[in-house]
């Protein structure tokens, strides 16, 4: 599998998120002035600041060459994979619903979570519909619902916003991928919601950051599960 | 040219923790009896056809989702 990790003038995670692409194939990196993404199989937009998280946190990022190309990549099926800021930058390209805001104790957060995938307590997720979609997502291929992950989070604008009835539709349709773990919501996100896929199951941006959790040696491989899912997808 | 000023503030009902915090530094520094305060941003342009104000609103100066804009033709 041939990945391709977007920077930004701002950005400063996609050295780690090459790192973590490259343990699951190759990759490479692809600079936001460049409209075309060079034939590549999966997609990540990685955290930092782009373009100085100016105006708002992903803002100007979405209206960057690199950008137009993933979102029709992203239409036609190819996996895209938005971390903190990368979330953020998806969300403002309506690539996936929802907006983030400041954390609820405006400081920056720099810890460890859990994450539970699809956790909620809410019957519809256990729906086969929802059941499908998670298995339609080639990041999620491989997690169970349920199981816990643990990933660090850093940043400060990660509390995820929709409002009370896009966010019933988005549970319903089981495009929550994460949640926190109960008691671990770090920044005041609705509904514990630290992760969400789009509708196609195909595009998932989550604030924690799964590239910074590849090596036993800080801490935590939990991240690699979601480069192992999108990689197997492929083969 | 026409100028223009563009508001831009926190949906109602989302919390906003910066006004927050600024509320809550008000006591110390002697101001009493101020509360809702609510933090947002002002951008000031010059537009050769205000009538597209609205939709750069829209796309870019404004989030729809968490914020409500407010154009001000001076």
């Amino acid at each position: 599998m041939i990945w391709g990790v977007l920077q930004f003038p701002g950005s400063c995670d996609e050295r780690d998120a090459l790192h973590a692409c490259s343990l699951m194939g190759e990759a490479r990196l692809i600079w936001h002035e460049s409209r075309d993404l060079g034939g590549v199989d999966g997609v990540v937009v990685p955290g930092g600041f782009s373009y100085g998280d100016y105006l708002r946190a992903g803002a100007i990022a979405r209206f960057s060459p690199a950008m137009e190309a993933v979102a029709e990549f992203a239409a036609g099926g190819g996996p895209v994979l938005g971390i903190c800021n990368g979330f953020q930058v998806l969300c403002e390209a309506g690539l996936l619903p929802g907006a983030l805001l400041r954390n609820e104790e405006l400081r920056f957060l720099c810890r460890q979570v859990d994450l539970v995938a699809d956790g909620s307590p809410s019957p519809e997720l256990t729906t086969p519909e929802g059941g499908q979609l998670r298995k339609r997502s080639p990041f999620l291929a491989g997690i169970e619902s349920g199981e816990t992950l643990s990933i660090p989070v850093k940043h400060g604008e990660g509390r995820y916003y929709a409002p009370e009835e896009m966010l019933d539709e988005i549970e319903a349709r089981g495009q929550v991928a994460f949640r926190y773990a109960p008691g671990q919501n770090p920044n005041g996100s609705v509904r514990d919601i630290a992760g969400v896929i789009n509708e196609a199951g195909n595009v998932l941006g989550l604030m924690p950051h799964p590239e910074h959790a590849v090596d036993a040696l800080t801490g935590s491989i939990d991240g690699l599960r979601l480069f192992e899912g999108a990689a197997g997808a492929r083969v | 040219m026409a100028k223009a000023r563009v508001l831009i503030r926190p949906k109602e009902g989302i919390l906003d923790p910066q006004g927050k915090a600024v509320e809550r530094a008000l006591p110390a520094l002697g101001f009493e009896g101020i509360e809702h305060v609510r933090v947002g941003r002002m951008v000031e342009l010059e537009a050769e056809d205000p009538e597209q104000l609205a939709e750069l609103c829209e796309k870019l100066l404004a989030n729809p989702l968490i914020e409500d804009y407010e154009i001000q033709t001076l």
